[in-house]
């Protein structure tokens, strides 16, 4: 057996760790999309012309696999539009302009939760979504019907992206909602077993919680290798209690379930004042920004917004990206509002980004001893280039999580991960068309 | 329109390049240069700059033929030019250098795709090609520090059975006796060797197998084991040929198999073969099984479904 899965050190960057978040006041105007969350959109219930306060509901959830959301700022709804998303796709966002006085919905009010059934609608209703980075919404993780099947929680505090150090913020300036959770997991889901995992490069982190926990007999934590991608779910599962979650299988079928300790927080805020989800807390660092710091940015706020308050650019930037170097997407216009999941904007000057030249494969076979999950990025890409089905599906491609750490230390800078990914749509189309016949 | 770069991530990447890998190789078999310079004199050195400009000017001259970009800047070719030149003895003609180099870079890299294409370690093969075609002057070897005339090698000794010839392992440890020019010294080698480890620009699989291999077969053959991995190609084709990336696995597991089996081939040759060393065809042989062996010992993705 593996000690830990393979990975790669990265430079840390984490520049901002040391700073608690600063709260940004409302911005103008916000875009708040109907798609903020793996399933399907959000519907509006709001019209234009409509007044909407902070934390009241503007959009309900479009099905099971769905999440609700909630005005960010108070002022007057003007116009649901159209926007187009980083990966292409169009979603309604309900654009409202902010009266600047943040007035609180006087619907606000601590929810009363004293069943598994009312805290799983609780958590509906908090419009919480996996902050990670997925955004899978919390409600439908969390509703395994029978809680007998909860070997162990792990609370997801690992943060491997350079840069980010918004959940790092989140357990030092937010610990108590961070252990209400804890407490609200064990008394609904049974939870006898909640790991913290967090890597080892956040000792304040590790301090805080090993702290805040030491009175919770059912809570650990678990100082891990600043390993990149430390914090992906399936890592995060083998290096904590040594399980595989099989492909095609969900965590909870080995017994275990992994929440991002800020959705976490998120949970415990609704559930003791009652605010749902309507800001949200991000690193904004990048060799572009004037003040790197974490900001408690109100959901569906601009990125040029958010670059602005923190004293702007200092030079124009090359890339802009939604959260990590290693997993973030970019932007390619400052007006794409923040969402649910977004925990970094980096925005990197011309000479970070830069993307490297690719020379010939030598074989060196770096790719495949990094792979955390043991595949083999250089023969997936044979196979890609080769439209070869058969082998990428006994290559298992379809483990891919999309890390990048093949890429990254490749030395002659192929493609690998974007090959991995591509060959997984090409497995897909190759299995409908079989499928068709 | 904004100016703003759109790609897919990762958007950071390690510094290493296959330039940066060379040259680290280039910087390991800085000691065995040296050494050969010390134990065969100017001669040694004037071979080893022979063989890498033949090596980068045939490339150069074979990628503006084909119309290909140019790949000399990735030092591929002078790995490559020191190798062989490490392969040959001191006194060796230098038109038989050049053609060496040429073949090596030309029919054994460049025809099959360049670098990563090869199949056949370029130097190992080169090596075979002209012990075949020039066997006089690639056997016929010296130690100018006792012998300027002739001087055969310490295997020779073992393979004529005059165990008595053979000299002390200091002296085989230092490379003070007969050989080629890179492969006598094991400590110039070894140092080279640690250094690409420590860069982890090779891993200690095929190496440890290859020399193991040999140390425990031949002292099972009631052979000096010492002595046996001490002289000969052994350390030089270990450290520096059986680990090139092209042409050995993938996999740790199958460079270590690749070691085992250059170090079975190596000791056969040894002792019952024609010729009295036998690492560049036991490299060149194991290079033709390295397909095979990728296959054997691909890794089981984690949580792959049967």
């Amino acid at each position: 057996m593996r000690f830990s899965l393979s990975g790669v050190k990265l430079p840390h960057h984490k520049n901002t760790s040391k700073k608690s978040a600063v709260v940004m006041p409302a911005p103008e105007i916000v875009t708040i999309p109907m798609v903020q969350h793996i399933g399907a959109p959000a519907i509006p219930v709001v019209k234009p012309g409509d007044n909407v306060t902070v934390g009241q509901v503007i959009a309900e959830c479009g099905g099971y696999v769905s999440t609700p959301i909630h005005s960010s700022v108070s002022g007057t709804v003007k116009k649901l539009e159209q926007i187009q998303s980083t990966n292409g796709n169009f979603c309604t966002a309900v654009v409202i302009a902010s009266d600047g006085e943040m007035t609180v919905s006087d619907q606000i009010a601590p929810v009363s939760v004293n069943s598994y059934e009312e805290f799983i609608t609780a958590v509906k209703n908090s419009g919480a979504v996996g902050f990670g980075g997925a955004g899978f919404p919390t409600s439908v993780k969390l509703d395994v019907k029978d809680t007998s099947r909860i070997d162990t929680i792990i609370i997801n505090g690992a943060e491997c992206e350079p840069y980010i150090t918004s959940d790092t913020r989140t357990m030092i300036d937010d610990s108590d909602n961070v252990v209400e959770g804890l407490k609200l997991l064990n008394k609904f889901l049974k939870a006898e077993n909640i790991i913290i995992g967090i890597e080892n490069n956040k000792a304040e982190c590790i301090k805080v919680m090993r702290e805040k926990t030491a009175a919770l007999p059912f809570v650990k934590v678990k100082s891990l290798k600043s390993i990149y991608p430390q914090g992906g779910e399936k890592v995060l599962i083998y290096n904590i209690t040594k399980k595989v979650v099989p492909e095609g299988k969900l965590p909870i079928d080995v017994g275990v379930i992994v929440l991002n300790c800020t959705t976490l927080a998120a949970i415990a805020k609704y559930i003791n004042t009652g605010m749902p989800v309507v800001s949200k807390c991000l690193t904004v660092d990048g060799s572009s920004v004037c003040n790197p710091q974490n900001v408690i940015v109100p959901i569906g706020t601009a990125i040029s917004d958010v670059l602005d308050f923190c004293g702007g650019l200092k030079c124009e930037p090359g890339k802009v990206l939604y959260g990590g170097p290693m997993m973030g997407i970019t932007v390619n216009d400052l007006s794409l509002p923040v969402i649910k999941n977004n925990n970094a904007i980096l925005a990197f000057d011309q000479k970070d980004s830069k993307e490297p030249e690719t020379t010939p494969c030598i074989r060196c076979g770096k790719c495949i001893s990094q792979c955390p999950f043991m595949l083999n990025p250089v023969l997936i890409s044979k196979a890609y280039r080769e439209h070869d089905t058969e082998a990428l599906e006994k290559l298992k491609v379809n483990l891919c999580m999309e890390c990048g750490c093949c890429s990254y230390v490749c030395p002659t800078k192929q493609p690998l991960v974007q090959r991995n990914k591509l060959s997984k749509t090409m497995l897909r189309n190759a299995k409908n068309k079989e499928a068709a016949k | 329109m904004s100016n703003l770069i759109v790609s897919t991530s990762p958007h950071i990447h390690s510094k290493r390049t296959t330039t940066s890998v060379m040259l680290d190789v280039i910087i390991a078999l800085v000691p065995a240069i040296i050494a050969s310079s010390v134990i065969f004199g100017y001669k040694a050195f004037v071979l080893i700059a022979v063989s890498v400009a033949a090596s980068v000017l045939s490339e150069w001259i074979f990628n503006l033929i084909c119309k290909k970009k140019n790949t000399i800047s990735d030092l591929s070719a002078v790995v490559t030019g020191i190798l062989l030149a490490m392969n040959v003895p001191a006194k060796l003609p230098i038109w038989q250098m050049v053609i060496g180099a040429v073949f090596a870079t030309v029919a054994v890299k460049g025809l099959f795709g360049g670098i990563g294409q090869n199949f056949a370690n370029p130097a190992a093969t080169a090596r075979v090609m002209m012990v075949l075609s020039f066997g006089g002057t690639m056997t016929q070897f010296y130690f100018p520090m006792v012998d300027t005339t002739a001087s055969p090698t310490p295997l020779a000794y073992i393979g004529a059975g005059a165990l008595h010839k053979v000299p002390s392992t200091l002296e085989l440890f230092l490379g003070l006796h007969g050989g080629s020019l890179g492969e006598t010294c094991a400590l110039a080698l070894i140092i080279g060797g640690i250094y690409l480890l420590a860069r982890k620009v090779i891993t200690w699989h095929a190496p440890v197998a290859f020399i193991g291999t040999v140390f425990l077969f031949t002292w099972a053959l009631g052979l000096p084991p010492v002595t046996e991995i001490l002289t000969g190609g052994l350390m030089l084709g270990a450290i520096f040929m059986a680990t090139d990336y092209s042409t050995t696995p993938l996999t740790k597991s199958g460079r270590f198999i690749f070691g085992v089996g250059c170090g079975l081939i190596t000791v056969l040759i040894r002792v019952w073969g024609s010729y009295p060393e036998g690492v560049s065809f036991a490299i060149l042989l194991m290079n033709i099984l390295t397909p095979y062996i990728e296959k054997w010992t691909i890794r089981k993705p984690l949580g792959g479904a049967k």
